[in-house]
């Protein structure tokens, strides 16, 4: 790990400041992916801005209905929350299938939003990755490359790594929206699904955050009624990175909402998608994955994803 | 972009602050005060610092759970947490869990049933187990609980869950579970 200097901040406004100030500063809370990212050499960064005493570890009540999530509160905390257990199932389910115990009592909301793809050849600090060292090429691409675990839709020539969050697919279908205050102290929110961006030639950028510019919270709207329901397929029981996984929210009528993880470089939902629920696993997907570009190696995704929100409809 | 060279990165870490700082940690009740690079891990400070060994580093990544502490009541990876990150924090470590003479039950309950071979993981084990039934005890739910609003029964499927950030290469799983049961149903 490369050398920094570290400061504690007490609030968000003072941290975004900071990190905007400081040259090649980054904010750390929990630190379970940063810190292994810093141990490899992928992260490198000269100054280490502690937000942990910024005091965002509450969720509240919002005035229209919802739930305001303070960007510290655990992955642990969030999934147990009664009001969650209760009223955004399909987010506490997320929740529990990603990681470990032990990660998901260090891991916070807002830096699960901010981890980074795991992609075997982003973390391979030998082979030629556009989203590590943007220019370097993509090995994922390569002749001879094991692509099984990446992307096949929303992928570009520069990068085909998946958004890693099962959190993430959860707040996707719940249209959640992500609060941040920037350096000049404004705040400042954005739907998940505009806040995040696909690769196309500048890989390297994955979300609209500026300079300085902190996540402080995720909003949820008012709770969607319906079953709940989060599968997640991966190469073990427990404690894998996903394969595929479907959030689901459906209606008694067989109308809802469905979101992919595993498949792209972020939650992936369509509205027309979400439109074609009540056809069917097939007449969704053709809508979902329509303009798929998988490779030899993860083409399964396209039929496991099918099967797996079949599954999920036949459990109904 | 190429990381700057350590000479260039010192120099810059220097304007932006100190490459060390002070710590406090409490640890199994008694308080320490350290000064650390800021680099240094929970796990190297209890390790190389305070020479509390009981912990382990095994893949030092947190994929294994071998550095498995309690921070503040709750069990963490200490390899992918900066010591400088706890100041004023309640660490507790395998040291703190009980004497030869007298063994925390889940210790009792691991040599009870030869939950471990070569007992490399086994501190990181009896850490993790000890918090795993007070997470299904305070209802914390897990991917395999099926009602997320209901009390949560201690089962197979609920331990090994549980469990599943704790890597053993011996194999002895099956022996853990039973140990783990054995402290539950004192409890109960």
């Amino acid at each position: 790990m490369r050398a920094f200097s570290y400061e504690r901040v007490s609030n968000p406004a003072q941290a975004a400041a900071r990190a905007a100030e400081v040259p090649g500063a980054k904010f750390i809370a929990g630190g379970t992916n940063l810190l292994d990212l810093m141990k490899h050499e992928i992260e490198t960064p000269l100054h280490l801005v502690d937000v942990t005493g910024t005091g965002l570890n509450a969720i509240t009540e919002t005035s229209n209905g919802g739930l305001r999530v303070g960007a510290l509160v655990s992955n642990s905390a969030l999934a147990a929350d009664h009001r969650i257990r209760r009223d955004y199932a399909v987010l506490s389910r997320a929740l529990v299938s990603g990681a470990s115990g032990q990660l998901r009592n260090k891991a916070t909301t807002g830096g699960n939003l901010l981890q980074r793809t795991r992609c075997p050849y982003f973390y391979d600090t030998g082979m030629p990755c556009n989203k590590r060292s943007p220019g370097a090429g993509c090995a994922a691409l390569g002749k001879g490359a094991s692509s099984r675990g990446l992307g096949v839709i929303g992928t570009s020539e520069a990068c085909i790594a998946t958004h890693p969050s099962d959190m993430a697919v959860a707040l996707r279908v719940l249209d959640a929206e992500v609060e941040t205050v920037t350096s000049s102290g404004e705040t400042r929110r954005k739907p998940l699904d505009a806040f995040y961006q696909l690769p196309g030639d500048t890989p390297e950028v994955e979300n609209t955050l500026e300079a300085g510019e902190m996540i402080t919270a995720v909003e949820l709207p008012a709770p969607v009624e319906g079953h709940h329901a989060y599968f997640k397929v991966r190469d073990r029981a427990s404690y894998a990175f996903a394969l595929v996984s479907v959030a689901l929210i459906q209606t008694p009528e067989g109308k809802g909402r469905v979101a992919l993880g595993g498949v792209a470089p972020k939650p992936w939902r369509r509205d027309d998608a979400d439109a074609a629920l009540p056809q069917g696993a097939s007449a969704v997907m053709s809508q979902l994955l329509d303009g798929a570009r998988p490779t030899q190696d993860n083409a399964y995704k396209l039929t496991l994803a099918e099967r797996t929100l079949a599954a999920l409809l036949a459990q109904e | 972009m190429n990381p700057p060279n350590s000479a260039e990165r010192h120099r810059e870490t220097a304007q932006n602050g100190a490459e060390r700082s002070n710590v406090s940690l409490v640890v199994n009740g008694a308080r320490h005060q350290l000064e650390l690079d800021n680099r240094t891990t929970l796990l190297d400070a209890l390790r190389e610092h305070l020479k509390l060994t009981g912990t382990k580093k095994g893949c030092d990544h947190g994929q294994c759970g071998a550095c498995t502490v309690s921070v503040n009541g709750e069990r963490i990876n200490a390899c992918l947490t900066l010591a400088v990150m706890h100041e004023g924090d309640d660490v507790a470590t395998i040291e703190g869990l009980g004497e030869a003479d007298h063994l925390d039950p889940m210790q009792q309950a691991f040599l009870d049933h030869d939950a471990f071979q070569c007992g490399y993981c086994t501190p990181g084990q009896i850490c993790s187990a000890k918090a795993v039934l007070e997470e299904i005890r305070t209802k914390l739910p897990s991917h395999v609980t099926k009602d997320l609003t209901a009390p949560i029964e201690v089962t197979d499927a609920e331990i090994r869950e549980r469990m599943s950030g704790n890597l053993c290469r011996c194999g002895a799983y099956a022996n853990i579970l039973k140990a783990i049961h054995q402290v539950a149903e004192e409890r109960a």
